[in-house]
């Protein structure tokens, strides 16, 4: 069968690209967009190195056919520093050193991000419950909880300052 | 995968019309049992046929009559719906456990129900709440008891040429409550070692008048256990009814040993979660 042509939104941008019918969103993501930041770890949607939002909902990239983001709107971990500054919860991964060898890391950020787009004030535990979906085999899960704790309350302070 | 088809209708006509074509077509929701199964070779596919951008498969309708949720409706939209989390609220406790937040997104009932998973989460809940699935196909639509639909492990009762397209659940009845606990190894992000669904109504003396009971993971199929729910008739859910609720639980179990637990585990399981979800139905139920 032939190729799709598929228009949808990245981050903000429209964009246009072929997909296979069998095609993943993260292969097209990565292979014909060329963002390679979002990971391939499981490829079976176990692990979240893949994590993107369609349509504002977390997803694994690995688990949409590339044709579904006909008309979508995605967001990816490229969006998340706006005009090359990083977003809080970037900068607090660093902050905390939230990483070791990162290839988690793309996705933890985009699913904490989605956390506190959605709730700007959450306990420890609904961190964890949240990010449960994001595995990271270096860390121990401490310093990214912290990391995305503290993100929340930076986040809170600049929304708290007029 | 090798090269298939993917088609995204806009109508379920449309979609009925594409299922009736020959070819191997898989009904596509949320994708996260599809396309593992696809990419394991497991399932094989000549078209794929996504459901999502059909009026109505999207989406909960509530009324007097009770709620219409489309079958490929996700299962973190299913918990933001604060009219079906007071009604169901073990119907949508069951979506809610199915996976991580990456799948909340994507995974429905639908999907749940058709994949025929033996351990389902949903599906012992939708049981016990007495769900109706409402099927599409080439001669009309017709209706399904929510436990005629699984057949087997990753078999169910859909015609060729069959889509499911909505679960039905009636309105919340006076003085009645649903609940659904299942177990696993871990807290989160696992399959079920047994589930149990309960749903009872009680009249002005609180006394049981109508129960449904449901398990899942102890059968190579979701299981209704009426001899159960029997157990509960005319009693305020004392001790010796819960106890009897248990036995015949446990009595109803047919399952298999594997890594996440014993025979005789998940028998003895299946029936503690019963007496438990059962005990959150009655809570509800008086509430």
């Amino acid at each position: 069968m032939s190729k799709q042509r598929i228009s949808c939104t990245v981050n903000g941008e429209p964009v246009e690209f072929l997909a296979g019918a069998s095609q993943s969103l993260l292969d097209a993501l990565r292979d014909e967009l060329g963002l390679t930041g979002s990971k391939e770890g499981c490829g079976s949607g176990d692990c979240g190195a893949c994590s993107v939002t369609l349509d504002g909902r977390l997803a694994c990239a690995c688990l949409v056919f590339a044709p579904e983001a006909q008309g979508r709107q995605i967001g990816t971990i490229e969006g998340l520093a706006q005009g090359g500054r990083l977003h809080p919860v970037q900068q607090q991964f660093l902050e905390h050193a939230a990483l070791q060898c990162g290839f988690c890391t793309p996705g933890l950020l985009v699913a904490a991000k989605a956390l506190l787009d959605r709730n700007p004030d959450p306990t420890e535990t609904e961190v964890r419950y949240w990010l449960a979906g994001n595995l990271c085999r270096c860390t121990g899960y401490d310093k990214i909880v912290r990391a995305v704790l503290d993100a929340a309350a930076q986040l809170r302070a600049q929304e708290a300052r007029p | 995968m090798s090269d298939i088809d993917f088609q995204a209708p806009a109508s379920l006509q449309d979609a009925l019309a594409l299922l009736g074509q020959a070819g191997q077509t898989r009904p596509l929701a949320g994708g996260t049992d599809l396309m593992v199964q696809m990419r394991s070779g497991r399932m094989q596919a000549q078209r794929i046929l996504d459901l999502k951008r059909i009026p109505g498969l999207i989406g909960i309708e509530s009324g007097p009559a009770g709620f219409v949720i489309g079958a490929a409706t996700p299962c973190a939209q299913i918990g933001e719906h604060g009219g079906l989390v007071a009604a169901w609220p073990g119907v949508v406790e069951a979506a809610r456990l199915i996976g991580s937040t990456q799948v909340q997104g994507r995974a429905s009932l639908g999907g749940n129900l058709c994949n025929a998973s033996p351990a389902a989460d949903s599906v012992p809940a939708l049981i016990a709440a007495g769900a109706v699935l409402r099927v599409a196909g080439p001669a009309g639509e017709r209706e399904l008891a929510a436990e005629s639909l699984q057949l087997g492990p990753g078999r169910n009762a859909l015609a060729p040429g069959e889509v499911l397209v909505a679960i039905a659940l009636p309105a919340r009845a006076p003085r009645s409550g649903d609940a659904y606990l299942r177990l696993i190894p871990r807290t989160e992000m696992d399959i079920a070692v047994a589930g149990a669904g309960v749903w009872l109504a009680l009249d002005a003396d609180r006394r049981v008048t109508q129960a449904r009971v449901a398990l899942g993971a102890v059968a190579p199929t979701a299981l209704r256990v009426d001899a159960a729910a029997q157990a509960l008739i005319g009693s305020r859910l004392d001790d010796d009814a819960l106890a009897r609720l248990a036995a015949a639980a446990s009595a109803a179990c047919r399952p298999i040993d594997d890594k996440r637990g014993t025979a005789a585990y998940r028998t003895r399981v299946a029936g503690v979660l019963a007496r438990r979800a059962a005990a959150i139905a009655y809570e509800r139920a008086c509430a």
